[in-house]
């Protein structure tokens, strides 16, 4: 190894940058498999659509992503809304496998989209700050990622108080713990499985603008978002939003310092074998509710 | 019972323990089914007769205790080596394979003594007859009524061909005519040469059938005896009726 | 079984009437998925357990064959046998991790994805599989060596393979496994009280199953003649594998045929309609998997049923 503590300690500190917007990333699908109960196998090309809607608004329009971030939020929540309400809701008719292959279908279905829209080649966007920095002691901190960092924790509590002292976010809690009692004192359950699958949604909306000005965009980057999202979530806790932020700024730092010292290509197989052994070795702890 | 030396019980429950987290489902449960009995288990909802049961078959470990089939020593051994030792139990929620045929469903039970597929079937047919299931061994499963799953339960079991077999509550759920029904079939098992310990509520049912009747209230055993011997023994009537109950009858009784 | 040897004399005749490259293309591409599906439908179908990473297997079968013969010299036949052999390891040892871990429905499912993701790094960034340059298997055009300079007489190697395949299933069907297997889909409680051993059950199925996803790998590295990790161990393959079963019908012997066929023919049809654009055709193929999960047709025979009763 033998590489010097300042660059270990950068690349710690810019995991634990990344690591936020993955733990917003998380959160939705957290969000949506607390309240739902589904694994939503759509998620990582459902970020793939919100980057590619940043990026339009960027390229076609000049919108900065930061600016964008909130109409895309109001945006995707409502795509979230009516792909739960009018896709993944009737298809599932009550079977696990169901949930699986349908929003398996919506991931196809997105991410080659995309493909023929956008074709195979990487986008990114060229905005002014893309490449500043920010001193903090001997390390250098990337701007867009300092700023990824604040937007996830701002969101991340407005989340809360929105789940704890709005009504729709009782009704979403209620709906969460007892869906048969939320149903019976007159909750449209399906209506809150929406609104949940809806801001599940606008988080990646919020997470694809942060992440634009620092990431490119293909057609299958959310694959790689997805895999790292799932990890997060299996390792926080299904259903735990605090596990979502602290899972996403673990796998942050796992994957920036498994990158230094593995390389890039080999860097990823860090989270997949975190992931695998999450599942194998606490298969009912975090999993098992279901079982 | 001194709890040394060869157990002479067909099936022996020593020291019973289960406990889920930090409650006590069974506490210290000790009983013995004598081999070609009936043997009822009864007691209050709630008082941990199916979790009981769960722990002789297999489907959960013991906290602590010990379970002896025909004096071996059989504690935690997993659900599938127990039926093969001849041990088989139903569920007290019924658990059809929802997909397949009546004849399929017994199969799957028989083929733990068959190899081939005809035999099995073949062996599925001649269980299905004895416990009264004949003419719907081609429906679905999911398209029998509550008293033909209730049989369909056994039928599956017996077609494992057990020593001894747990009945979970086979009788709940079920009217009084198809009660009639099913009791002489569970004779009929016992009388092949099975021995039957079964968790039931319909107390005729229990008196018709049982030779042997053990008592469980939350979690311990209160009471062992002959069906009579326990109904009238005061700490059943309490456990079914409330502290006291049983003083109060005798007062009414008396006066 | 007589629809199976219906099946094999249709493949026996089509290369004798057919001689249009693109349409023995085709069709030898329809079988190497019908085997991947086959194998896929073993677990998934008849055993109810969604993996969502066949790739894992198929691209194991792949690359072992390619290697052998490439890097050791080894002859296609038992490179081919090799390959095979080492998807059902591949496939025993993730299923030993999974299946006693207790992993089900969507856990399972993501498990396999993971494990076929880790192949695939693995594979694009090793030395022996050529990384992400790819392997090539030299072009010797001889049956000693697994090529044929005809596309129909590959056909009819893919096809006799699928014969089997659908053989192997039919028997797998009526035997004890078969049935015990099934039993662990509908209900694992239910069969373990029965005498099932469930985790033996599951691990000799994916056993099974891998191998013959596997021997799809070996097919498609014998006709393409070209390897890379995105095609080997890719997600396409995992999602073909998966699809073409759910769609031709899942836990039955011909399932993974029909769907494999049915499949390719509407990606065939939306080439034609929308042109050549990139990825249409999987878009083609996602619709269909939510249709067929929103109208399942195994549920058209139960209606009528319900209906005329």
């Amino acid at each position: 190894m033998g590489l010097p503590p300042e660059i270990i300690l950068e690349a710690v500190l810019n995991g634990l940058l990344t690591g936020a917007v993955y733990g917003l990333v998380a959160l939705g699908l957290t969000l949506v498999y607390g309240v739902l109960h589904i694994i939503n196998f759509a998620h990582g090309a459902l970020l793939t659509a919100a980057m590619y809607a940043a990026y339009l608004a960027w390229a076609a329009l000049g919108i900065d992503p930061y600016v964008a971030a909130l109409p895309l939020a109001v945006l995707f929540f409502g795509i979230g809304y009516l792909v739960q309400r009018l896709v993944i809701g009737p298809a599932s008719q009550g079977k696990d496998e169901n949930i699986l292959l349908v929003t398996l279908g919506l991931s196809i279905i997105i991410e080659n989209l995309m493909l023929a829209v956008f074709h195979s080649d990487t986008r990114s966007i060229d905005v002014p700050y893309a490449m500043d920095v920010i001193e903090a002691g001997p390390a250098l901190l990337s701007w867009p990622r300092v700023v990824g960092f604040g937007a996830t924790m701002v969101v991340a509590a407005a989340l809360y108080v929105l789940m704890h002292f709005s009504a729709t976010g009782k009704a979403i809690r209620a709906v969460a713990k007892e869906r048969t009692g939320a149903a019976l004192v007159g909750i449209d359950v399906a209506h809150i499985y929406a609104v949940t699958f809806g801001i599940g949604t606008a988080c990646l909306a919020i997470a694809a603008a942060l992440l634009l000005p620092s990431f490119y965009v293909s057609p299958r980057v959310g694959n790689a978002f997805v895999l790292v999202a799932f990890t997060i979530v299996v390792l926080g806790g299904m259903g735990s939003v605090v596990g979502a932020l602290v899972g996403g700024l673990v796998i942050g730092v796992v994957e920036s310092l498994s990158g230094l010292f593995l390389g890039e290509s080999l860097g990823q197989i860090g989270i997949f074998l975190i992931f695998i052994l999450v599942l194998l070795v606490r298969p009912t702890g975090l999993f098992g509710a279901r079982a | 019972m001194t709890g040394t030396g060869p157990d002479p019980a067909f099936l022996a429950v020593r020291g019973v323990t289960k406990r889920f987290g930090g409650l006590i489902a069974v506490n210290d449960a000790t009983l013995n089914v004598a081999e070609g009995s009936i043997t009822g288990l009864i007691g209050p909802n709630g008082a941990g007769k199916t979790t009981l049961f769960a722990v002789i078959a297999g489907f959960e470990k013991p906290t602590a205790g010990l379970v002896l089939l025909e004096g071996e020593d059989i504690t935690g051994r997993r659900p599938h080596e127990l039926a093969r030792m001849g041990l088989a139990r139903t569920f007290q929620i019924v658990q059809p394979f929802a997909g397949l045929t009546v004849r399929e469903n017994i199969a799957v039970g028989a083929f733990l003594r068959e190899t081939k597929r005809g035999a099995a079937l073949a062996a599925a047919e001649r269980v299905a007859e004895r416990v009264g299931l004949a003419d719907q061994l081609d429906k679905p499963a999911a398209a029998l009524t509550v008293a033909g799953r209730k049989r369909l339960e056994v039928a599956r079991a017996l077609a494992t061909r057990p020593k001894l077999l747990l009945l979970d509550e086979v009788l709940a759920g079920l009217n009084p005519s198809e009660i009639r029904d099913i009791v002489p079939v569970i004779r009929a098992i016992r009388d092949g040469g099975v021995t039957v310990l079964m968790i039931e509520h319909v107390m005729q049912a229990v008196m018709d059938l049982c030779e042997a009747v053990h008592v469980l209230a939350q979690g311990r055993i209160i009471c062992s005896g002959s069906p009579a011997e326990v109904v009238a023994a005061p700490a059943v009537v309490e456990a079914y009726l409330g502290h006291g109950a049983a003083k109060r009858l005798q007062g009414a009784a008396d006066a | 079984m007589r629809a199976i040897l219906a099946f094999a004399a249709v493949v026996a005749v089509v290369p004798l009437l057919v001689s249009s490259n693109v349409a023995l293309n085709f069709l030898v591409f329809t079988m190497i998925i019908a085997l991947a599906a086959q194998g896929w439908n073993l677990l998934g179908g008849y055993g109810g357990q969604y993996s969502f990473g066949h790739a894992a297997f198929f691209g194991t079968g792949a690359y072992l064959t390619a290697i052998l013969q490439v890097r050791f010299g080894l002859n296609s036949y038992p490179a081919f046998a090799a390959g095979i052999a080492l998807a059902a390891l591949v496939g025993l040892a993730i299923g030993s991790l999974a299946f006693r871990s207790g992993l089900k429905g969507s856990y399972f499912a993501l498990v396999t994805l993971a494990f076929a993701e880790v192949f695939r790094v693995l594979a694009n960034a090793a030395q022996v599989t050529g990384g992400a340059a790819g392997i090539l298997i030299r072009l010797q055009q001889d049956p000693a060596n697994f090529q044929f300079a005809e596309r129909g007489t590959f056909l009819w190697v893919a096809g006799t393979m699928v014969t089997l395949a659908l053989m192997a299933t039919l028997a797998l069907e009526r035997s004890r496994l078969g049935a015990q297997l099934v039993a662990v889909r509908e209900n694992e409680a239910a069969a373990q009280a029965l005498g099932v051993d469930v985790l033996a059950v599951k691990l000799r199925t994916i056993t099974l199953s891998a191998a013959m996803t596997g021997a799809a790998g070996g097919l498609y590295a014998q006709y393409f003649l070209y390897l890379d990790a995105n095609i080997a161990y890719g997600t396409w393959i995992s999602v073909e594998a998966l699809l073409a079963p759910i769609v031709g019908g899942a836990g039955t012997v011909f399932g993974p045929v029909l769907g494999a066929v049915l499949l390719h023919a509407i990606a065939e049809a939306t080439r034609m309609i929308a042109g050549r654009i990139p990825g249409i055709d999987l878009v083609a193929f996602g619709i269909v998997l939510i249709l067929v999960v929103r109208f399942p047709p195994r549920d058209i025979p139960g209606l009528l049923r319900r209906w005329r009763r």
